[in-house]
């Protein structure tokens, strides 16, 4: 280790926050720390069926409900790949613009473990369906400017899940007297995608993982449910010298299961390798859990690179062939995908970087804004109607856009009535709540309840006249000095008029009748 | 020729979860050395030109329909197994290695 740059941390490492930004900012300068990470995600592909047999996939059921002699691994059983899994992967293969391959097969990965019926796990080796691609993950940071980063990917290959284990006598694997084992897990189907070395910053990783679900969503492969399980990240991570350095020490972190703990549990074991380096204590190359309750990676304390897992093409499964004319029949059925979307938002409605961002996050929700623009509205008052009272109420109800009463159309209307000076901002938040829990002509609406702007001079001024009149010693006071009190008379204005009164041209009469 | 020394034959052992006594070892070490002795007659054939096939029968993109079918053997399969508890199998304290 070069001496200057232990003086040189030792200095910048008396607060954590003062070394997160000195390992965040690996460019500028010599003697910072490089964090280099890459992320493993394990995606369940949501088809009904496992992925070699008919069992079922459904999450949550009693124990071992969904196994079978496959799953299980007997004597003489015949593992079938489902060909929705096959779709479903290609899919996302093109979507992460990756290459997929014409030519694909499975290999059996040797390793004892209980959560695994076989004594195998059915993967892909050395030809994944899949490999060499992208996605470019934009970073947003409280404080910070967003930027955009693209994020090599090295494959995406198919395989299948493990089992769960209970372990009994004790919360955790040691100090457990025995374990319990529940194989409805085992053989769901899973796309695994390696990304590339390239991610720097725990808010990057958060964010890569972020984008990778979205975009799965947006194809309907899979829920990407973290808290179930179906979306898992596993982290490899280092510290380097400076960009032109060999890597350092890989660790790998497993157990986070949210995007914040993703991004906090890189931060933390940056700094634990950064202080280990500094103090001179190796790093060793091992697995790490993350710890939500302590916040801190914790030794698994297992031995790593003994594993031995022996591939060899699993002979039950025949190869998988991709032609051209599959492959792209397959992609014609491919979405906007999200990062697409962001781009095209700002580029042909004029939204804000932030507004694109919280619009396309959900396919639902950017599909239902998109049919309002259809539908003739404005696009920034529909963007921020949806992303004020409408999220709102959909997140309050755990609706579904495609479920919500008020339907996309119905919104235009109300936004043009709103632009076309017929109804007031403020009478359009009134009758939403109505709106969105039965749906309707907000049109119909206001006519019936005669709710539309008045915009006739000479009933306003009429209206002014009569509050005048009502009011001699605010009139006085006005005419004495006290311009505040014009407030006061739009307040009685808009109440006496339902809040009806078309507020430009009020002001313009009040003022003028004021006067004298 | 590459020749099986014993610690080959502990590795492989170890590694399918065999306990072999090492009186053992040695037989199994000539047993083994034997088998791939036999297995290289092949090396005399010649493959310049033959693609590395992984099979015997060629076939293709066998799949199957996304279809659940419930096959209800769960308790003949739980009985199978050295030990259960309730609906989950059971096996020993895990170590870590």
């Amino acid at each position: 280790m070069d001496p200057y740059d232990l003086s040189f941390h030792r200095i910048m490492s008396k607060s954590v926050d003062r070394r997160s930004v000195m390992a965040a900012s690996a460019s500028s300068g010599q003697g910072t720390w490089e964090p280099v990470i890459g992320l493993e995600t394990h995606v369940q592909l949501g088809t009904n069926s496992k992925i070699f047999t008919s069992a079922s996939t459904t999450f949550g059921d009693d124990p071992n409900i969904h196994i079978d002699p496959v799953v299980c691994g007997l004597p003489g059983t015949l593992p079938v790949l489902n060909q929705k899994v096959l779709e479903y992967a290609v899919k996302a293969g093109m979507a992460l613009n990756l290459q997929i391959a014409e030519h694909s097969k499975f290999d059996r990965k040797q390793y004892f473990y209980p959560d695994l019926p076989k004594n195998y796990q059915i993967s892909q080796f050395d030809e994944p369906i899949a490999e060499e691609g992208w996605i470019d993950v934009e970073v947003a940071e409280k404080g910070k400017d967003t930027y955009t980063k693209r994020i090599g990917i090295e494959r995406l290959h198919m395989e299948e899940d493990a089992g769960k284990l209970v372990h009994a006598g004790s919360d955790r694997l040691a100090g457990s007297t025995h374990s319990l084992v529940d194989y409805n897990r085992a053989g769901v189907a899973l796309a695994e995608i390696v990304s590339k070395p390239d991610l720097r910053t725990g808010r990057e990783a958060a964010e890569y993982a972020s984008e990778i679900r979205r975009i799965m969503r947006y194809l309907g492969v899979s829920d990407g449910n973290m808290q179930e399980g179906s979306l898992r990240c596993d982290v490899n991570i280092s510290v380097r010298q400076g960009p032109d350095e060999p890597f350092g020490t890989k660790v790998e972190i497993k157990n986070m299961n949210s995007f914040s703990a993703i991004q906090k549990a890189c931060e933390y074991e940056i700094q634990r390798q950064i202080k280990a380096y500094e103090t001179g204590e190796p790093v060793v190359q091992e697995t790490r859990l993350w710890d939500e309750g302590k916040q801190i990676t914790k030794s698994m304390r297992s031995k790593e690179g003994s594993s031995d897992y022996r591939y060899f093409p699993d002979p039950d499964l025949g190869p998988i062939e991709v032609n051209e004319e599959r492959r792209e029949g397959w992609r014609a059925e491919l979405p906007e995908l999200p990062g697409a979307k962001r781009h095209r938002y700002a580029e042909e409605f004029g939204l804000s970087v932030y507004d694109a961002r919280v619009l396309t996050d959900e396919r639902s929700m950017a599909e239902y804004f998109e049919a309002a623009v259809a539908a003739g509205a404005e696009a920034k008052g529909v963007a921020n109607w949806i992303q004020g009272d409408i999220a709102a109420y959909v997140n309050a109800n755990r609706l579904g856009y495609s479920e919500l009463p008020l339907r996309p159309e119905q919104l235009a209307e109300m936004v043009k009535l709103i632009d076309g000076g017929k109804i007031s901002g403020k009478i359009a938040k009134e009758i939403l709540p109505e709106l969105l829990e039965k749906g309707g002509s907000p049109k119909a609406i206001v006519d019936e309840r005669g709710l539309g702007m008045i915009s006739d001079p000479a009933a306003i001024t009429t209206i002014v006249e009569e509050l005048l009149a009502a009011h001699p010693d605010e009139v006085e006071a006005f005419r004495g000095g006290k311009t505040k009190l014009q407030g006061f008379f739009v307040g009685q204005l808009m109440k006496k008029t339902g809040g009806k009164a078309d507020p430009k041209l009020a002001n313009q009469i009040l003022s003028q009748k004021l006067k004298g | 020729m590459s020749k099986i020394t014993a610690d080959d034959v502990r590795k492989v052992a170890q590694l399918a979860r065999l306990s072999l006594p090492d009186d053992q070892i040695e037989t199994f070490t000539g047993q083994l050395e034997k088998i791939l002795t036999y297995v290289a007659h092949l090396e005399q054939v010649d493959t310049e030109n033959v693609p590395p096939t992984t099979r015997a029968v060629e076939v293709v993109n066998v799949t199957r329909e996304d279809e659940v079918t419930a096959t209800p053997v769960r308790e003949d399969l739980l009985d199978l197994a050295p030990q259960r508890e309730g609906d989950f199998f059971r096996v020993p304290k895990i170590l870590a290695d």
